[in-house]
């Protein structure tokens, strides 16, 4: 098995696919290089185990330690709160990819658009798709995929990875941003 | 009725002044002068008719492309990469090439059920002659065809007058698909007021077919308390004779029935249908049974109950044949469009077709006359169930075992699964004895198929799912209401004004297909929260039938439970997928027989009045089809929004307002001419949601529309802030958008409303008399 398939294996993207993650690292790199970046969270961030915690644990200890600013998709606000991360925004994934497109949109926080857009935890061929639009539409914006299965449509994206493997990469990135 | 390409010849015509001969006068269309209603502005409407219209609907909702691929593919030009601003061989860029493959498959749709309408017409012209009249509802029922009246501007009272709209479909969908061809179209907007064109021309499709199988099949007639009837694989006995239909033409069925009755054998022999097939039958025959939406298909038959398959047209397994042959039961296809390979025995001797059939010299045949299928269907299933004995190919618990133990573990299977379902772990666990993971896979298996072409080893994967789901599948009886047909004028008349004025917080229709991301109890639960909050809930196609696969405690479905009548807290089945019609019907009729509005011809108006005042939803939670496509279009273009699963993301593009946008949100007051902001509402006109709970939230936020009065907004943020605090734990933060004025605010919540809108710092606004159109200001302010 190539670990660059896309996970659900007819999903051909085309001539433009995304760069693997070789190394999380890269990922440290993206953030900290990025001027604006946004870290979007769906809903089976809340489902998904990663070794003994949800993906969403994850999330929020990345966005606290790289100070991302969260968009919590769907019903996912309930559960930053419910976790003590009061500071997500609540915005629908096709609501916020559609913003990420304007290139007029002022943000979250009104000083205006993102160049790094960093997902996580939403249905795989629905994020396929949102990735796919930001990848046409979305300028010069750049998309990351921290999901455990290959997105080609994002501009980076971990290959299909064992839970454990993901579990590390992670891991990694919080520490790393911390600056450990 | 109109009357198309009418002549005058005058050989000679002499007059004081001049001789005139050979004169000949042509007249494409002339109106009917006894329907004393004025024609609109657009009969009949060509395909740039409504353009305005459109672009200004598609200038709020804006599409939102999400493509598959970054490639087109249509021509020898091709491949060519649209990737990110590049243009393809033929000038094409990447949303005009998206918005080409939507009209595309809304034109798949549209001629799908156009096509329908026209064999159910012929055939039943053929049975009953052009003159039957029309008759949907008796006297309950004025407005007989109110999307036909909307857009063409007729009122058609015979089958026969049916088939102009036909006409008129076929010339608009031949015109639009050559739209497609490369080198025609390159404007996105364009494309996309395209497809609004073909949504709308499917939902005459629709009608028409509804409106002629009502009449002259004997369906329920516009009928609230129309019968329950049987639904699920528990329901089938076993001990008869079993002929399933699967399928959305319900002809050959009907045929199959009557032969039954007229030969005593319709209480020997089981008649059951899959699909939308299903609902017709038993609205035909209540006697009849509903095995299960689509994605039942592959488990019934493998089953082998049916005895004999009959195939008619559209949602049809292409593989139903092979599938068939596992099982030793024969098929009859009974369309033009669905031959599947095999001879065509409509001129044979009925005899001769049923011996080959049962002897097995042939698989199956294809019979273009029902009620030679009528004949040879129940003749075969007699004679071939008793040496059948319900073969079947599910595999028993020690094959599973086995089988399983030979797994390779390459997980392909769940790389090829739409729903992620881990089957590899449940195949190492059934390795070990142990079916319970396999068998918690069943309620969200949508039955594709997919894992056991994907399996190395071809295991019959869907078949060991099925297995240790046998209990379930067993326990599947249940009572689903008979779809009624139209929305009688009275029941328009007595809830036009708590919608319109919103006390009634909104109608929400639950329709589609059944390609849901975690099984059917979701859609369950949307229909009950929403009846529960006195919504009216209106149900069609595959999502009928899944709203009534779970009981409550008492053991009664949704349908024993609710009122089968279109008012508040109804759950109201109106039966197939060219029912919808009548969900659109019902929006029109509100604004024909509740506000008075002239309904003839006049698209543009009564599409604007719905927009802005009524309060109505469509949800397609498990949307997997072209014609669910089509579907959609026409209610967008009708101003009723449409919000699918996270599945319907795969329709390639969306239309999503911008709620900070606020110039986006202006009407024109018709009483004054001002323009006045009204916040977005509705925000969105086609819209994914991620999970049920995005969806519940969103349904109560699109009902809200400019017209509500004061009361009707404050029971409608009711539920919007109740539902939004229940499942996202919050306050919408977007509260100041929707409250036009205090009186807005609902009584007990406005300490901490207002609150929020004086963080926000929120304006008191308006109510104003909403409408898109400038021309139908009444007072122009100078």
């Amino acid at each position: 098995m190539s670990m660059t398939e896309p996970w659900q294996k007819a999903e051909i993207p085309g001539p433009t696919k995304a760069l693997v993650i070789t190394k999380p690292e890269v990922v440290v790199a993206m953030v900290k290089k990025a001027k604006r970046p946004i870290l979007i969270v769906g809903h089976e961030a809340a489902e998904v185990d990663v070794g003994d915690k949800k993906a969403i644990d994850y999330a929020i200890r990345m966005a606290e330690a790289g100070k991302i600013p969260v968009v919590a998709t769907a019903h996912m606000i309930g559960e930053f709160n419910k976790r003590g991360f009061q500071s997500s925004s609540s915005m629908s994934a096709v609501d916020v990819a559609n913003r990420l497109e304007d290139s007029e949109w002022k943000g979250l926080d009104g000083l205006g658009q993102y160049d790094l857009a960093l997902f996580m935890g939403i249905t795989y061929y629905m994020e396929w798709v949102i990735l796919s639009s930001l990848k046409h539409f979305g300028g010069n914006l750049k998309t990351l995929s921290l999901d455990r299965y290959y997105q080609p449509h994002a501009s980076w994206s971990f290959p299909n990875l064992s839970v454990g493997d993901w579990a590390q990469s992670l891991e990694l990135i919080v520490n790393k941003l911390r600056g450990e | 009725m109109s009357k198309k390409n009418v002549v005058i010849k005058i050989k000679e015509l002499k007059t004081d002044t001049a001789l005139i001969k050979d004169l000949e006068l042509r007249f494409g269309r002339v109106m009917e002068e006894t329907w004393t209603e004025p024609v609109g502005p657009t009969p009949f409407p060509s395909i740039t008719a409504l353009r305005e219209w459109d672009h200004k609907l598609l200038q709020r909702y804006k599409p939102f492309y999400m493509p598959y691929c970054d490639v087109c593919c249509l021509c020898t030009f091709g491949k060519c990469d649209l990737t990110a601003g590049k243009r393809g061989a033929c000038g094409i860029n990447m949303e005009a090439q998206q918005s080409r493959i939507v009209l595309l498959a809304c034109l798949i749709g549209a001629s799908t059920h156009t096509a329908h309408a026209r064999h159910l017409v012929e055939h039943l012209i053929n049975k009953h002659g052009a003159g039957y009249p029309i008759d949907i509802g008796g006297l309950n029922i004025e407005v007989e065809a109110p999307i036909a009246r909307l857009v063409c501007g007729i009122r058609p009272k015979t089958l026969g007058d049916l088939e102009e709209v036909l006409d008129y479909c076929e010339n608009q969908i031949t015109n639009l698909l050559s739209s497609t061809h490369t080198g025609q179209e390159g404007s996105n907007i364009d494309f996309e007021s395209k497809v609004f064109h073909a949504g709308m021309i499917d939902h005459l499709g629709l009608e028409i077919a509804d409106i002629a199988q009502i009449t002259a099949l004997g369906f329920p007639k516009a009928d609230p308390e129309a019968p329950l009837v049987e639904l699920g694989y528990g329901t089938i006995d076993s001990q008869k004779p079993t002929i399933l239909c699967i399928g959305h033409n319900v002809v050959p069925a009907t045929g199959i029935v009557d032969y039954l009755k007229e030969n005593g054998l319709y209480g020997e022999v089981e008649v059951c249908g899959l699909c939308c097939t299903a609902h017709d039958v038993t609205r035909y025959s209540p006697k009849a049974k509903i095995v299960g939406p689509i994605s039942w298909q592959l488990r019934f038959i493998r089953s082998g109950l049916p005895d004999v398959i009959i195939l008619d047209e559209q949602c049809v397994r292409t593989d139903s044949l092979l599938e068939a042959q596992k099982i030793k039961a024969p098929v009859i296809v009974t369309s033009e469009k669905n031959c599947m390979g095999l001879p065509n025995r409509t001129r044979d001797p009925v005899d001769a077709i049923v011996t080959e059939l049962v002897e097995g010299k042939v698989p199956g045949v294809l019979i273009l006359d029902p009620e030679k299928v009528g004949e040879v269907a129940a003749r075969t299933a007699v004679k071939v169930a008793p040496t059948r004995k319900k073969f079947k190919v599910i595999p028993n618990v020690e094959d599973i075992i086995e089988g399983a133990k030979t797994c390779k573990k390459c997980n392909d299977c769940r790389r090829a699964c739409p729903q992620d379902l881990q089957i590899m772990d449940a195949v190492a666990e059934a390795a070990d004895g142990n079916l319970d993971a396999l068998a918690n896979l069943y309620d969200s298996c949508v039955g594709c198929g997919r894992c056991e072409s994907a399996c190395q080893v071809d295991l019959p994967l869907h078949g060991y799912i099925v297995k240790a789901g046998e209990k379930k599948l067993k326990e599947e009886k249940f009572k689903v209401r008979s779809g009624r047909g139209a929305i009688q004028d009275v029941e328009i008349r007595n809830v036009g004004s708590p919608i319109v004025l919103g006390d009634i917080p909104g109608v929400v229709a639950v329709v589609g297909c059944s390609n849901y991301p975690h099984g059917g109890k979701e859609v369950v639960e949307i229909c009950q929260e929403f009846a529960n909050r006195r919504y009216i809930v209106l149900t069609s196609g595959c999502a009928a039938m899944t709203a009534a696969m779970y009981k409550d405690e008492e053991g009664k479905t949704l349908y024993e439970q609710y009122s089968g009548a279109f008012e508040a807290g109804g759950i109201v089945n109106v039966g197939s997928c060219v029912s919808n019609a009548h969900i659109a019907g019902a929006a029109i009729k509100i604004a024909s027989i509740f506000a008075k509005r002239n309904l003839r011809a006049n698209y543009e108006e009564i599409a604007d009045y719905i927009l802005n005042r009524v309060g109505a939803v469509g949800v397609a939670w498990g949307a997997y089809s072209q014609k669910a496509a089509a579907i959609g279009s026409g209610f967008w273009r009708l101003g009723v929004p449409v919000i699918v699963g996270p599945h319907g993301s795969k329709y390639r593009r969306m239309l999503l307002g911008r709620e900070d946008h606020e110039e986006d949100w202006y009407v024109y007051d018709a009483r004054t001419g001002d323009r006045v902001s009204v916040g977005p509402a509705p925000e969105h006109l086609f819209y994914a949601a991620e999970s049920k709970e995005e969806a519940m939230v969103m349904i109560a936020k699109l009902c809200m529309r400019p017209n509500d009065t004061t009361k009707g907004r404050a029971i409608k943020l009711t539920h919007y802030i109740d539902l939004h605090k229940r499942l996202y734990k919050t306050v919408p933060e977007d509260l100041n958008l929707f409250v036009r004025t205090e009186a807005d605010i609902p009584i007990t919540m406005k300490d901490e409303i207002l609150k929020i809108l004086e963080d926000k710092r929120w304006k008191e606004g308006r109510i104003p008399d909403p409408t898109l159109l400038p021309r139908m200001i009444r007072k122009r302010k100078d």
